[in-house]
């Protein structure tokens, strides 16, 4: 039995404790927001906060996440309207979609962590998130865009 | 424009389609449309007191919505958006107003340019620009009829704007919704009158994607996020070599691990039926398979490689135009290259997956697909049910590529789902997805050709050696009057398919880093030298504007090039100029330059975001990574030995839309094939190293 917190509700699971973070979302609690792209943390399309931080939760064992709080996309905000999924839908940034809960998660966890990041900053927190359509462009922007925002205090 | 209507097709889709001609619905249609209003964005018809539905593609509903069903599978490209916004344009539809669903499998839906219901080759737009437009022009002419005969007016002096019927005269006005039941008792226009290009009011606009809301909060439903009353996860163990099967499997502990309720023995492999994705991976870990022999476990890339090049010389006769052989012995130099092209994954984000249900006389398929026709045949085939009572639901696509054409996930999970009589998704892990794709095919070509003595090409010699795949989109749109183009048709047996671009994806980069090489030997600059043997102003006026918009010519730091490429498939022009930083073996892509032709534009929006997904889609062919085969199987497994282009190596992408009023050319696919010939072209610019081979590695 594993006890998780999942944006902010409580979970007894009964599922063996070496199993993935990633498979309990989506198989035990049926949050599929968050998705299986590689299974060994190379695609980031699985990308979860626990306590905050951006993880992998395909290689992460449910055990690793007892007593912390996870967030996955469908807690990132209560009506789809954080600042970063707002500047997502201003700047077109899906295509098929798939990596965009792991590229947005990756994205929210360092815009908690580092008000202002710089370049490099972005770039070692987005370059874990893979996009086969190409849309790192736009998922720059977004960033950027929320960035600017919250610099003129309106994020 | 005037049409007049194919009155056998739209009465075939308004029978079919129910509301019209049999003056109810088909309760089989609105079963089916229902059954996609699980996904993002749809709605369900049903409680409605009356519909009108004048043909398979719309129905307007008597709250004043408007159901676009979408015949199109949604893979990235934006067909969501566009294809309503065909649709809404000719009806004058109110667009807050327009809702969209995944159209189910059936006949009416087949795109015309592909001949079955498949989203593939660039053809969504270019296949239903018309019968779109003619479908919503229909309604809004029925809509019209309606209104003045509740009036008692003239038609001539009605005219819908905006999800109303307007009487100019009086300024009357009735809702869409108003005029549902009474529309659909109007008969069928013969012929109906399309808008000029001049009064579109959505198409050209930017209108924002239908489908992005959903894809920001979770919501939106891929194959993978199916989930069904009583399911089962499968895992397929698969034969590591091309065509080997299972003749031994020894169960070990598999069947005692948790959640793991069935093992099964099908064409695939060895699969395990599990209560979770993750039971079905471990159990699946648990098996001991031998595997029978297969003549292709000979198979290795450096003798497929070997076999192409050699297959250069004994090629046969394709095209020919002029007397090559002569312009040869005329010539007053000649030039000669080899190019070679590996295989290449598809590598969609979203790994392959199908989930089916089989009951008695009945079968259900959720499929990420880009053939919900051929998802159904195969579905009947398997069940040994009539294709009719095979129902396709659609999901979102987690990328596609021309990989989600092919149908062994399909195959997979309905034979699964007979066997074991519960619902079951066929999961395929990342590794299955890599080792066991339907390939770009790895193709090799040789090039030759004759100089006059003011550096003028005079004959063009192509040949190109590999499987039937890679032989199609050769085009040069160069003047050159003697051209020859042979081909020696080499199937090595490694699985190949359609992935972006198809053969253009072969031939655009032997074809421009050649033309690169011409304009070297020639002493002329590389854009010049194309642009001065451009006859049509079409791709003129992409490269132009190509090279203008990337200040072509402005002077670079040592170490950094600039190159171009110019190429045309599936009806569109697309100019690319790169701009690369070589430092020792490392190259960086700054930055690149589109130019795009894709004749009229229904969302630009979407033209932009498939230039810059072609381009990085090509970067990373030409880049990062490669598939090689090593006794008979793919050498390859997951992103860590097949990488793909990353957020820190993306270059800045501008895309550049040549006004147009031609007919729609496709835009999912001719961003690709430029690509790897521009940035191989800036190579030789920054560093006068020939790239003659993928993906690039400098010092190789």
């Amino acid at each position: 039995m594993v006890t998780l917190s999942v944006n902010g509700r409580r979970h007894d699971l009964d599922i063996a404790l070496d199993t993935p973070l990633l498979w309990a979302l989506r198989d035990a609690l049926g949050l599929t927001g968050t998705k299986y792209g590689c299974g060994i943390a190379q695609c980031g399309a699985c990308t979860v906060h626990l306590d905050g931080k951006a993880v992998r939760s395909c290689v992460l064992p449910v055990s690793a996440a007892e007593g912390k709080e996870v967030t996955t996309i469908e807690g990132l905000s209560e009506k789809g309207d954080h600042p970063l999924q707002r500047a997502w839908i201003a700047e077109e940034v899906p295509q098929c979609g798939f990596c965009q809960s792991g590229q947005l998660m990756a994205a929210a966890a360092l815009l908690a962590q580092d008000p202002a990041p710089n370049e490099a900053a972005i770039e070692e927190a987005m370059k874990g998130v893979l996009c086969r359509c190409g849309s790192y462009q736009r998922v720059r922007r977004a960033i950027e865009r929320t960035l600017a925002e919250r610099a003129r205090g309106l994020a | 424009m005037k049409v007049v209507l194919d009155r056998r097709t739209f009465l075939k889709t308004a029978a079919a389609g129910g509301a019209l001609l049999l003056g109810i619905h088909l309760p089989g249609c609105r079963e089916e449309r229902g059954a996609s209003a699980s996904l993002p964005g749809s709605v369900q018809p049903v409680g409605f007191t009356s519909t009108f539905a004048p043909n398979a593609w719309l129905q307007v509903n008597d709250d004043g919505t408007v159901v676009v069903q979408v015949a199109a599978s949604e893979m990235g490209q934006g067909v969501m958006t566009a294809i309503p916004m065909l649709v809404a344009e000719e009806l004058e539809a109110d667009w807050q107003r327009v809702r969209v669903e995944f159209a189910p499998a059936r006949a009416e839906y087949a795109n015309p340019l592909m001949g079955n219901q498949a989203t593939g080759g660039s053809t969504a737009i270019r296949g239903f620009f018309q019968p779109l437009r003619e479908a919503g022009a229909m309604a809004r002419e029925m809509l019209v009829a309606a209104a003045a005969a509740r009036w008692g007016v003239a038609p001539g002096s009605c005219r819908a704007d905006r999800g109303e019927i307007i009487h100019l005269p009086s300024g009357r006005r009735l809702g869409f919704g108003e005029l549902a039941s009474e529309a659909a008792r109007q008969p069928l226009p013969e012929q109906v009158r399309l808008k000029e290009s001049g009064t579109f009011r959505l198409l050209g606009t930017p209108v924002p994607r239908m489908d992005t809301p959903a894809k920001v909060n979770g919501s939106a439903v891929f194959g993978q996020d199916v989930r069904v009353p009583g399911m089962l996860f499968a895992s397929i163990e698969r034969c590591p070599w091309f065509r080997g099967k299972a003749v031994r499997v020894e169960v070990g502990e598999a069947l005692r691990l948790p959640g793991v309720v069935d093992v099964q023995i099908i064409d695939a492999g060895v699969a395990v039926l599990a209560e979770s994705t993750w039971a079905a991976f471990k159990g699946r870990s648990a098996l001991q398979v031998q595997w029978s022999p297969s003549k292709l476990q000979g198979l290795d890339s450096g003798a497929i490689r070997a076999r192409l090049q050699k297959a250069l010389d004994r090629p046969k006769p394709r095209r020919n135009e002029g007397n090559v052989d002569k312009a040869f012995r005329a010539a007053d130099r000649t030039i000669e290259a080899e190019f070679a092209l590996p295989y290449q994954a598809h590598a969609c984000m979203e790994p392959m997956n199908c989930t089916a249900q089989v009951g008695s006389g009945e079968c259900t398929v959720w499929a990420p697909t880009q053939a919900p026709g051929r998802t159904q045949q195969t579905a009947a085939r398997i069940t040994g049910l009539p294709p009719d009572r095979v129902r396709v639901v659609t999901t979102f696509l987690g990328g596609g590529f021309g990989r989600r054409s092919e149908q062994d996930f399909v195959e997979e999970a309905v034979e699964l789902a007979r066997r074991t009589g519960r619902p079951v998704q066929v999961a395929w892990s990342r590794e299955d997805d890599i080792r066991h794709d339907f390939y770009r095919p790895a193709s090799h070509s040789r090039l030759r050709a004759a100089l006059d003595a003011q550096g003028r090409p005079i004959a063009w010699h192509q040949i190109t050696a590999g499987p039937g795949l890679a032989q199609g989109g050769i085009d040069i749109p160069y003047a050159i009057p003697n051209l020859r183009l042979e081909q020696a048709v080499v199937e090595p047996g490694v699985p190949v398919g359609f992935w972006r671009a198809v053969g253009a994806s072969n031939n655009a980069f032997p074809v421009e880093c050649f033309m690169d090489e011409l304009a070297a030997a020639a002493g002329r600059d590389p854009f010049e030298f194309r642009r001065d043997l451009l006859a049509d102003a079409r791709p003129r006026a992409v490269l132009e504007l190509a090279a203008q918009k990337a200040g072509w010519g402005r002077h670079l730091p040592p170490g950094q090039g600039r190159g171009i490429a110019l190429y045309r498939s599936f009806g569109s022009f697309v100019a690319q100029v790169a701009e690369v930083s070589v430092e020792g073996e490392r190259v960086r892509v700054r930055r690149i330059v589109c130019a795009v032709d894709c004749g009229v534009v229904v969302n630009p929006n979407t033209v932009e975001a498939q230039m810059e997904s072609g381009i990085v889609y090509g970067l990373t062919a030409a880049l990062e990574s490669a598939i090689t085969v090593r006794d008979g199987a793919v050498a390859q497994s997951n992103f860590h030995d097949f990488p793909l282009l990353r957020f820190d190596a993306m270059p800045q992408v501008e895309v550049h839309i040549v006004p147009s009023g031609e007919a729609p050319g496709g835009i999912g696919e001719p961003g690709t094939p430029p690509a790897a010939a521009a940035v191989a072209n800036a190579i030789f610019a920054a560093t006068g190293q020939r790239i003659r081979a993928l993906p690039i590695r400098l010092g190789a």
